[in-house]
């Protein structure tokens, strides 16, 4: 291994443990715990925003796909950006004012149902698990040909990581990781975008010409369709990317740390225009590493495609910028997977522990006491489900979990706010359609079951055509909580006029 | 908060909030945010799916405009001018929005939406 790879990967390690160590001196009371007080400045929470979102699927996974499929890779880009602004529109806002640690303390500022607050927890969990074990494989493939070790040593590194930030140092921890990843990331994207422009003299028509040639697609390169030639397939695919955003528990989460919606809103400007930023960079990338490693070159390091931009900062930087970029990769992945940790523990000791099975009647300290288990039970679940999908591909999880984001969440979330009428069994049918559907659909979809081996998890012919079920599972979340609204006979507008009131003015009675 | 204490959140409400909901103020804050929000969410929705309806259906994006950079990088990049765009109008109009809940709060909550 290149020693200055070596330096900076442990560069990366102590500057994180220095963060927990101070993190953790602060965290005494649940609030810190999960939401660092309540105290981050909008800025920090937008970075924070960035650092939770630009997961390595994003930076290296994207990379590689317009660096293999052109324009077609680029559809991710926009979805993930785009999402932004449900977030901004409908969600963020209300969801500050009326939550308090997690999604499920939203919707019961609205019910006190046991229940609803089981499902809400049930999706949030589903939902970090399988985003967890796609960032977990990853990380273990990655890292293992960054670092040349192997896969289990590699999963354990990140996962031993993101127990001790969070663990120790809670959301505190968790959000100067993540803040301090974004600040990395953005950085490596900015150099390598800037590297590949000088060589087009900052030219951006030249490198549409010269990528024109640099592939097998030849011209087609530049146009859509070479991967995503099913229209219904990529529409359903751009439904689950943009509505998926508002529903993700580790970024509502997010939420919490800040003081008010004000607040909450100028992170999401913040973080909007620096994961636009960065988006807008990933098409240099990928363009670049389809110019100077060439298809070929990427195809051979992994298939999928995810060793294009430490192969482009190779051949433009040399060892230095390679070792940069490997590290940011490794912070990236940390950065993504501690925020994870945090909202599937909220979940756990939160939601199902302290509201559900003690009702509420919990100190300050039990509550902590609870966190700390729930985030290394996480932990150790997700480390050991990695473990043992090595030779899975499990790529499709990412976009699942956007889905079930969509399909569960989101619908729960916009009715809560928005709708007079509706009521506990509706909110209980919304989640449990959403999440029903998607995870049935999927599990017939040309994502798990595949002619060719090797392909997608099972061998055989997919029922459901869609890789993606978001077309059917969204629309299917919110009939589910329309008609298990209208069918029950329970209504509480007194109830809905606090909530209302309470989520467009942010009042709380003290 | 350093002494262990009861967390609960059920608690009864001291405000009347219908009555809130049913002043003329909360009322034009709800319509003045809905004259913006649904038009807006529309309008992104729509313009957003615009893309890859016309990439998935059609081949006239594939049109070159500046060099060999064609209609569809066009639209693709202009979604994400629209998105600051819709970012900063929104903040500048939400300013205004935080003055009425303020004066909610203040005129109306404050003294337990009796006024």
């Amino acid at each position: 291994m290149d020693p200055i790879v070596v330096i900076l990967f442990l560069a990366i390690v102590a500057l994180t443990l220095v963060i927990t160590y101070y993190a953790a001196k602060r965290t005494k009371s649940a609030g810190d715990f999960y939401t660092a007080g309540g105290g981050l400045t909008g800025w920090q929470n937008g970075l924070a925003i960035a650092g939770d979102y630009l997961s390595a699927a994003s930076f290296l996974g994207i990379a590689g796909a317009i660096a293999l499929n052109g324009f077609d890779g680029f559809f991710y880009s926009i979805g993930f950006l785009i999402a932004y602004l449900v977030v901004l529109l409908l969600v963020a806002e209300p969801l500050r004012n009326l939550g308090k640690y997690t999604l499920a303390d939203m919707i019961n500022s609205r019910f006190n149902a046991k229940k609803v607050r089981g499902a809400a927890a049930l999706s949030t969990i589903t939902i970090v698990l399988f985003y967890m074990i796609a960032q977990l494989v990853g990380a273990g493939a990655l890292i293992q040909l960054l670092f040349d070790i192997p896969y289990w040593i590699a999963v354990l590194i990140v996962g031993v990581m993101m127990t001790v930030y969070v663990l120790f140092g809670g959301m505190i921890a968790t959000s100067w990781v993540q803040i301090t990843k974004a600040v990395l990331l953005m950085a490596g994207m900015v150099i390598i975008s800037f590297i590949v422009l000088m060589k087009f003299n900052f030219n951006i028509g030249a490198m549409f010409t010269e990528v024109k040639s640099a592939t097998s697609h030849g011209a087609d390169y530049l146009n859509p369709g070479i991967k995503y030639d099913d229209p219904l397939g990529t529409i359903s695919l751009m439904l689950a990317l943009v509505l998926g955003t508002a529903g993700l528990p580790h970024i509502l989460m997010r939420f919490f740390t800040v003081k008010d919606a004000k607040t909450a809103r100028s992170s999401v400007i913040t973080a909007t225009w620096t994961i636009g930023i960065f988006y807008i960079l990933t098409l240099f990338l990928g363009f670049g590493a389809a110019i100077y490693v060439g298809e070929s070159g990427i195809l051979a390091a992994n298939p999928g495609g995810n060793m294009a931009a430490p192969l482009l900062a190779e051949a433009i930087g040399g060892n230095i910028l390679f070792a940069f970029i490997s590290a940011v990769a490794f912070a990236t992945i940390l950065a993504v997977v501690a925020g994870l940790v945090l909202s599937g523990a909220s979940a756990f000791a939160h939601d199902i522990y302290g509201q559900i099975i003690k009702k509420g009647k919990i100190t300050e300290q039990e509550q902590v006491k609870a966190a700390r288990y729930a985030a290394l039970g996480v932990s150790v679940l997700s480390i050991v489900l990695s473990l043992g999908a090595q030779y899975l591909n499990v790529a499709f999880l990412v976009s699942l979990a956007f889905c079930i984001a969509a399909s569960a969440n989101l619908p729960v979330i916009l009715y809560t706010v928005y709708w007079k009428r509706f009521n506990t069994s509706g909110a209980l049918w919304a989640v449990m359609a959403g999440l029903g559907s998607a995870l049935v659909l999927v599990s017939m979809s040309p994502s798990v079951f595949s002619p060719v081996e090797g392909a997608a998890l099972f061998v055989g012919n997919p029922i459901f055509p869609l890789d993606n079920p978001a077309l059917v599972s969204v629309p299917l979340g919110f009939l589910g909580g329309y008609l298990g609204t209208v069918f029950s006979k329970e209504y509480d507008f007194k109830r809905y006029a606090e909530v209302k009131v309470r989520a467009n003015t942010g009042y709380r009675e003290s | 908060m350093a002494q262990p204490k009861l967390v609960d959140e059920q608690k009864e409400s001291n405000v009347n909030y219908e009555k809130v909901v049913e002043s003329s103020q909360f009322k034009q804050l709800m319509e003045n945010k809905r004259k913006f929000i649904v038009p807006m969410t529309i309008f992104f929705l729509v313009f957003y799916f615009l893309l890859p309806i016309s990439t998935s259906y059609g081949t006239f994006l594939n049109v070159p405009v500046i060099g060999d950079i064609t209609w569809a990088w066009i639209f693709a990049v202009a979604q994400f001018v629209m998105t600051w765009v819709i970012c900063s109008i929104y903040v500048k109009k939400a300013n205004s929005f935080d003055k009425e809940a303020a004066d909610i709060v203040e005129n109306q909550l404050e003294k337990g939406g009796k006024s």
